[in-house]
């Protein structure tokens, strides 16, 4: 059984998370600096390309805010604090090697719900400004939602189900042999999917899409801008990180210490996701909400299946 | 001590929002009064020792007021609730309706014997749970299930205005169905 973490790292967790978040960013701007040139840079441009995500920030921090008329500051504010929150959260029960911060009986369906707390979060960002483009965002998030929950609850279910445990440290002992992605495989590429289905990214960031002008967010600006894009970002690395522990065996692994595993199969996740938002057109949902219900669902469905038959015959 | 302090701040702020939403002239406001309401309620299971069931509760009741929102924008006589509009209806009966069910479950609270407490918690509530739920009780929670599902189905059925005539043509051989928003599913 894993220990408890000591109490310090309830302070480290969400500076280790922004440090993932940051060098994740900085990746995707090296990305899309070296796309625009179209050929790599010089080490020292890469640098300044990869400072730019940090340059960024500390610009909205000095920026003047803007108002809208009418705007339901309250909600709005609840809305944008409460994805970075949300997302150190749900972060709580990521074990870095074999020691989370916390190791809750019920640790899977905590991560959950925490993901739906940024779910909901995003449509009162959307709803506080009082903006139409902004309102569109937001519902395009919740319809976003209805389309990757119910596949992506599926996929953590089936992973809780193979270890017959929804404690997640019970979740990576159960993998000592055998990776969950190699015997689930549907239900890990459906995580992947709505790992960034639920941190608006890529190909699903059409409730941030520039046709409404910057949707849910088009009306932020300043410190409310930079604390939603970059609990954005968090969301992104702790559904990245999370992957760890449910599919690919956590900490496990030869020669390397658990912790770095650790690192560096969330470091392999999260570049695939960086990846896909370049290889994946933005989707509409009303596309995907029909892919999502009629060919997700029942696949995830008969994994579960196929999952729930190998354990009872163990 | 702490358990009495986070349990008497999780109840006033519980029955504060839920006062709240009655309050707020609001359609959001008045839903998220709500939901902070419910988190405060699964906080307080929690609080008993019932892990699963709270954290539960946060999950389902934040995707289900989130949900409420759709709705909003689908049903209501006012789109997306963006006038200022009163949560009251029906004042009268509300009221009687609300003040006897109070009544009656504080004279419960009042006039019951509580029991005191036999044995010792299981050591993993939430398996004794799926076991009381669905142990003895298997059929029910089946048959619940497809009733629950069925009244779902049915209801969408009622109340979609387009059937299968408009979708597929008089002789039902159109494909792919004629509907207003193609979907990605290439039918």
């Amino acid at each position: 059984m894993p220990d408890a973490a000591p109490l310090w790292a309830t302070v480290i967790l969400p500076v280790a998370l922004v440090s993932v978040a940051v060098v994740t960013a900085g990746f995707d701007a090296v990305l899309s600096a070296a796309a625009v040139r179209g050929r790599p840079g010089s080490p020292r441009e890469v640098g300044t390309w990869a400072a730019a995500p940090l340059r960024e920030a500390f610009r909205l921090l000095a920026q003047q805010p803007r108002r809208t008329i009418a705007a339901d500051v309250a909600l709005g504010r609840i809305g944008v604090v409460l994805v970075p929150v949300a997302a150190v959260l749900a972060g709580a029960v990521l074990p870095l090697g074999f020691r989370p911060v916390s190791d809750p009986a019920v640790g899977i369906v905590w991560f959950n719900a925490m993901e739906a707390l940024a779910w909901a979060a995003v449509w009162l960002t959307g709803w506080g400004p009082n903006s139409a483009l902004s309102l569109i965002g937001g519902y395009r998030f919740l319809a976003q939602g209805l389309a990757y929950e119910l596949p992506h609850m599926f996929a953590i279910t089936t992973a809780a189900l193979g270890a017959g445990s929804l404690r997640v440290g019970e979740v990576v002992a159960a993998q000592d042999g055998l990776w969950f992605a190699v015997w689930m495989p549907v239900a890990f590429l459906v995580y992947l999917l709505s790992a960034m289905a639920m941190s608006f990214w890529g190909p699903f960031g059409h409730p941030l899409g520039r046709d409404t002008a910057g949707g849910a967010a088009m009306e932020l600006s300043g410190v409310d801008r930079l604390v939603l894009l970059g609990g954005r970002w968090l969301l992104m690395v702790v559904t990245a990180a999370v992957s760890v522990p449910l599919f690919l065996g956590g900490g496990n692994g030869p020669l390397l210490p658990p912790w770095a595993w650790t690192l560096l199969k969330t470091a392999l996740v999260l570049a695939a996701l960086v990846a896909g938002r370049r290889l994946l057109p933005t989707l509409r949902m009303e596309r995907y909400t029909e892919f999502a219900w009629l060919v997700l669902v029942p696949a995830t469905l008969l994994q579960a299946l196929v999952v729930a038959v190998v354990v009872l015959n163990r | 001590m702490t358990e009495d302090i986070v349990f008497w701040v999780l109840a006033v702020l519980a029955v504060a929002s839920g006062v709240m939403v009655f309050r707020f002239d609001s359609m959001a406001r008045a839903t998220y009064a709500l939901l902070l309401s419910l988190l405060c309620v699964g906080g307080e299971v929690l609080l008993l020792g019932l892990d699963y069931l709270g954290v539960v509760i946060v999950l389902m009741m934040t995707i289900e007021m989130a949900l409420m929102a759709v709705f909003m924008v689908m049903f209501m006589m006012n789109p997306a609730g963006l006038m200022p509009m009163s949560m009251l209806h029906n004042k009268k009966g509300a009221a009687v309706i609300c003040t006897t069910v109070f009544a009656a479950l504080a004279t419960g609270i009042l006039l019951a014997r509580w029991p005191a407490r036999r044995g010792r918690p299981p050591t993993d509530p939430t398996m004794s749970l799926g076991m009381s739920l669905m142990g003895p009780q298997m059929l029910t929670m089946v048959t619940l299930g497809m009733a629950l599902f069925a009244t779902i189905v049915s209801t969408v059925v009622l109340s979609t205005r387009r059937g299968r005539y408009d979708r597929f043509g008089d002789d039902l051989r159109t494909r792919p169905a004629d509907d207003p928003v193609p979907g990605g599913g290439g039918r």
